[in-house]
């Protein structure tokens, strides 16, 4: 525009299709939230007994936030603070094991007075702005070992504290965070043999070791066969039978150990919630009750679905956690396949757009912030919709944004808000 | 926007995993239509239609187990208005408490509930159901549904029939194709064609919106299940000759059991003290008392006791005899009020009669001492070598006569009764230290030989048929219902066929020679040529059980009976004339002019007390 560079207005430096897709998905989530928690006796949206007027407060408070973000906060601001974030976080999450009260088998919640806080939410954005902080650095090379242990350090050490809170589902969103070492250049075979141990683990638990083994088999020898046949170099050829050698020994651990682990290290009701969606229990009264539920809210939807506050199976308490985990359940049966296509379509939009303009950005510390940004809102839209599909065990974890939860939106609202606040200030002063 | 190769990468992956959750939601909102129909669906109303349960029928086709309508009131809680409670509780035949306190409760455990129907009161009978229907508008969220009810229009086999009853939630975890509310058999015949017997549920499936009113049936009823009712059944059983034997046996304890020897077809099937029909259908109101009762009418005397046999089993050791060549017919046998069987002097008694007898009359007379002379010469048969070897052998012969083990009839609860083995002897008196002396007592049916009143019966057609049974059964085949062919093969006993008339020639002797010191001339019937043998056997608790067998005509018989009657004394006194007039009844349709004392006396007594 006509403008000086140095000096472009809130126009044309925001991206505003975010903002728009976040103000639509909030609120369709609002309204939602509203049709879940309406019993026989319908009461008014803003309510504050329930649900649905609880959550009007916090989209207040959201949008403050996020206007504080995008106006108030000079975005050089992360970048300082970063390092005593992801610390002071740390030391909650640790601390919060000790101090919680039990909530459903899991200690993540500080409690003062009403309010409850969630420290894991917000840990995924001090590890975001951590992670984007060391990654970015000048001599950063994720080749290098040192450094790449550093990196994977920032994400393990939240994570395994947020296990060891009993909050599997949230400490899986963590998983997420090598797609983002996956863009700034850690070998795709990292990703490959993710993909290849989750296999292993399902069919040793599902079928037995021995189909697992022999999966184990072919694969290093159609690997060694595919790449040393190629290969014209003694040293290569040494290299990828050293690799197929190390790839097999791991692989048998991981057999070994996935027996161990299922049966010894998973809570009961972990496992249960793995073998009922692995199919080797039919349990529609305890733990697949739940996804049973979902599945025939979701499936009774049908094309259209049967229209907003018509719907019968999440109106009524059959399905539990409604307004929370199991949101998507009223938007399959009151929206149908169209509108539960369309919010999937959105925030596949909203992850496309995160990632077009993390590419654009000229600072890495924004791309990659940028990225670790699309990998939580992936993750967590992934799992909980596989998990309402019955693709996925069942792990509270919620839909971002749309789910009821103060913890959960404002943080995904702040996690957001900083990623277009950043990319604001490159527009705006380069 | 520069995109290099990795940004595409995961931006392809990233589509992937949309498509994939697109692809599941389409799955299962668009392409399965279970999830639609699913009976945990609250979108949709199922209603249960109940099938009839087949009715069971005597061989002559007289209906004994039939059914009855009756009417489940449902509830839908969240459809209930306001009502007067008095006013349907006048009308359902129950108090308004009742029906206060159910309200109470729906009203308690309104979330859980939501929109689901649930029974109210079960089995209501139809007068009530009528002043139910003519006011139901009043009581919206009420509705009846239909059911049947175990009806008994023949007072014959209560003991064989078994009864129904709702399934408990234990048997539903064992049975998961059965729903609570569902009835089930539980005993006898009920039980054991279950299969056949229950039918196919069926439903109706109706929409109804988000506050619950139903609307027009799903899909236009295609997915709606029509009820399959379930298959009849054609018993064995004659209704009028098992009621007859039931008034014989009135009184008395044991059992009575008549299988026609050509078929292997029980034509009744008497267990006294049993139970009248008229507690089967209401049978958990009359459990505790039954069961309490100690004459044990419940239990089901016919296959479930087992009783030493007792004389009866000297047809069994003869056979063998014969079999084996160690028994001719014309030997003779001295005995001299019993048998002395150790150098002691140790006697086994018998009763007064002529001697020597040969083995016509030693069967006709029933003398104890020319029987343990045959079986000492079958443990001593020189052609095995020891007594174990030939003890063996004999046990071998007696089993395939259908003792000692099942006989795999279609009757549930058999028990096999006891023939003991070789190792049971050798346990109690060491190995090599037990010959024909420490036996001596299973030459005339005793000892631990144990058997049921349907193996008696067994070995009556087994008399009949001279050598060859048929598995015992109660079920026919009929339209729709199969029975196992081994019902319909001949089991031949080890014992040649052409060495039973010699036997039977004593059995007619036993019954139809007179002043000739015949046992069982209480059995004779002019004309009937019946053929039988008493039994009297030890019964540790008071008076000797009496035991009868026989079959008539001789030739070409047409029915084979067994009575076992506790306590009564020697087996010609009651088993034989029971055993006889029900042979009579059968054959003949009615009881003999001559015989009618008889008959009177019969029915008459009790001997328990």
């Amino acid at each position: 525009m006509e403008e000086g560079v140095l000096d472009r207005g809130l126009r044309n430096t925001v991206d505003w299709r975010l903002i728009v897709l976040y103000l639509v998905i909030t609120l369709f989530g609002w309204v939602n939230i509203y049709a879940a928690v309406q019993s026989a006796e319908p009461s008014s949206i803003f309510d504050l007994s329930c649900n649905c007027g609880k959550q009007a407060i916090w989209i207040l408070g959201a949008l403050v936030i996020a206007a504080l973000t995008l106006f108030v906060i000079n975005p050089y601001f992360w970048d300082t603070v970063c390092k005593p974030a992801y610390g002071i976080i740390l030391v909650l999450l640790v601390m919060v094991i000790f101090m919680s009260n039990n909530v459903k088998g899991s200690h993540s919640w500080f409690e003062l007075g009403p309010v409850k806080f969630q420290p894991a939410e917000v840990s995924k954005i001090t590890t975001s702005l951590l992670l984007a902080w060391l990654m970015s650095r000048p001599n950063f090379r994720i080749s290098n070992w040192r450094h790449a242990l550093l990196a994977a350090a920032v994400v393990l050490v939240p994570m395994l504290v947020i296990i060891a809170e009993s909050e599997t589902g949230s400490a899986l969103v963590y998983a997420g965070f090598i797609f983002v070492m996956y863009r700034e250049g850690l070998s795709g075979w990292w990703l490959v043999m993710l993909g290849v141990a989750i296999l292993l683990f399902v069919l040793t638990i599902r079928v037995g070791w021995w189909l697992a083994l022999i999966l184990l088999v072919i694969l290093c020898v159609s690997y060694v066969l595919l790449y040393a046949g190629k290969s014209i170099s003694l040293r290569h050829r040494r290299f990828i039978i050293r690799n197929a050698i190390l790839g097999f020994a791991a692989g048998v651990t991981l057999i070994l150990a996935a027996d161990i682990f299922f049966n010894r290290v998973l809570k009961d009701y972990q496992r249960e919630r793995i073998e009922v969606l692995l199919g080797m229990k039919e349990d529609l009264r305890g733990v697949g009750y739940n996804v049973h539920q979902s599945l025939i809210a979701i499936g009774s939807g049908g094309l259209l679905g049967k229209g907003y506050l018509q719907g019968t199976q999440t109106t009524f308490g059959f399905v539990p956690e409604q307004s929370t985990d199991f949101i998507f359940c009223t938007v399959g049966e009151e929206w149908g396949f169209v509108g539960s296509l369309l919010l999937i379509v959105m925030y596949g939009l909203l992850i496309f757009w995160i990632i077009q303009d993390s590419e654009r950005a000229r600072n890495a510390s924004t791309r990659i912030y940028g990225y670790c940004v699309a990998s939580c809102f992936f993750m967590h839209l992934a799992i909980n919709i596989g998990m309402t599909l019955g693709l996925m065990p069942v792990i509270g974890i919620p839909l971002p944004l749309f789910s009821y939860g103060g913890s959960s939106l404002w943080a995904f609202t702040l996690l957001l808000f900083i990623f277009i606040a950043l990319e604001r200030q490159e527009k705006k002063y380069f | 926007m520069q995109i290099d190769n990795r940004t595409t990468k995961i931006l392809i992956g990233l589509g992937v995993v949309l498509l994939i959750l697109i692809g599941r939601l389409f799955y299962v909102q668009i392409i399965n239509e279970n999830y639609k129909v699913d009976a945990d669906n609250n979108s949709m109303t199922r209603e249960l239609i109940y099938p009839p349960r087949g009715v069971i029928y005597d061989r002559n086709g007289l209906l004994l187990v039939g059914n009855s309508i009756r009417y489940d009131i449902l509830v839908t809680p969240r459809e209930v208005k306001a009502f007067d409670t008095l006013a349907l509780a006048e009308a359902l035949d129950t108090t308004a408490d009742f029906i206060r306190a159910r309200m109470d409760y729906y009203h308690r455990y309104r979330t859980r509930i939501g929109w689901q129907t649930l029974p109210f009161l079960k089995m209501v009978p139809q007068e009530a159901y009528m002043r139910f229907a003519e006011e139901q508008f009043l009581y919206p969220g009420f509705k009846a549904q239909v059911r049947t009810m175990r009806e008994y229009p023949f007072n014959a086999g209560g003991n064989l029939l078994g009864y129904t009853s709702e399934v408990s939630p234990e048997y539903i975890a064992d049975h998961p194709d059965y729903k609570a509310g569902d009835y089930y058999g539980r005993t006898g015949l009920e039980a054991a064609r279950e299969e056949d017997l229950r039918g196919k549920k069926g439903w109706h499936i109706y929409q109804r919106d988000s506050r619950g009113r139903q609307k027009d049936p799903y899909h236009g009823g295609d997915f709606d299940v029509e009820a399959e009712p379930g298959k009849d059944i054609v018993t064995t059983i004659d209704a009028r000759l098992q009621q007859y034997g039931q008034q014989l046996m009135a009184g008395k304890k044991g059992s009575v059991v008549a299988i026609e020897p050509s078929t292997g077809e029980i034509l009744a099937m008497i267990s006294s003290p049993g139970i009248d029909v008229e507690v089967l259908s209401e049978f958990g109101r009359h459990y505790d008392r039954l069961r309490q009762d100690k004459n044990k009418p419940l239990y089901n005397r016919a296959v479930s006791a087992s009783y030493p046999p007792g004389s009866i089993f000297k047809l069994v050791n003869g056979l063998v005899g014969l079999e084996d060549g160690v028994l001719q017919p014309w030997m003779q046998y001295p005995c001299y009020n019993g048998f002395v069987y150790t150098s002691s002097g140790r006697k086994l008694g018998c009763h007064s009669h002529r001697t020597p007898l040969n083995l016509e009359e030693a069967v006709m007379m029933s003398c104890n001492g020319y029987f343990c002379y045959v079986f000492k010469s079958i443990l001593e048969n020189p052609e095995y070598g020891n007594t174990e070897a030939a003890y063996k052998h004999w046990r071998e012969m007696v089993m395939s006569f259908g003792f000692g083990r099942k006989l795999e009839s279609d009757f549930p609860s058999e028990l096999s009764g006891n023939i003991p083995s070789a190792d049971y002897y050798n346990r109690i008196y060491r190995k090599g230290h037990w010959r024909f002396p420490t036996i001596v007592s299973l030459s005339i049916g005793q000892g631990e030989i144990l058997t049921t009143p349907l193996q008696i019966a067994n070995l009556a057609a087994i008399m009949a048929n001279r050598g060859y049974y048929y598995i015992p059964h109660v079920v026919k085949a009929s339209e729709g219902v199969e029975i196992d062919p081994k019902y319909y093969k001949r089991q031949y006993t080890l014992v040649d066929t052409l060495q039973f008339p010699k036997v039977i020639k004593g059995m007619w002797r036993a019954v139809n020679s007179f002043n000739d010191g015949a046992t069982a001339n209480a059995a004779y019937v002019p004309g009937l040529n019946v053929c039988g043998k008493t039994g009297t056997a030890q019964n540790p608790h008071g008076k000797d059980n009496s035991v009868f067998i026989c079959f008539a005509p001789m030739d070409n018989p047409k029915i084979a009976v067994a009575a076992y009657v506790e306590n009564a004394g020697f087996g010609g006194s009651w088993a034989c004339p029971i055993a006889s007039l029900l042979l009579e009844k059968y054959l003949r349709g009615e009881i003999s002019e001559n015989r009618k004392d008889l008959e009177r006396r019969v029915v008459n007594t009790k001997l328990i007390r």
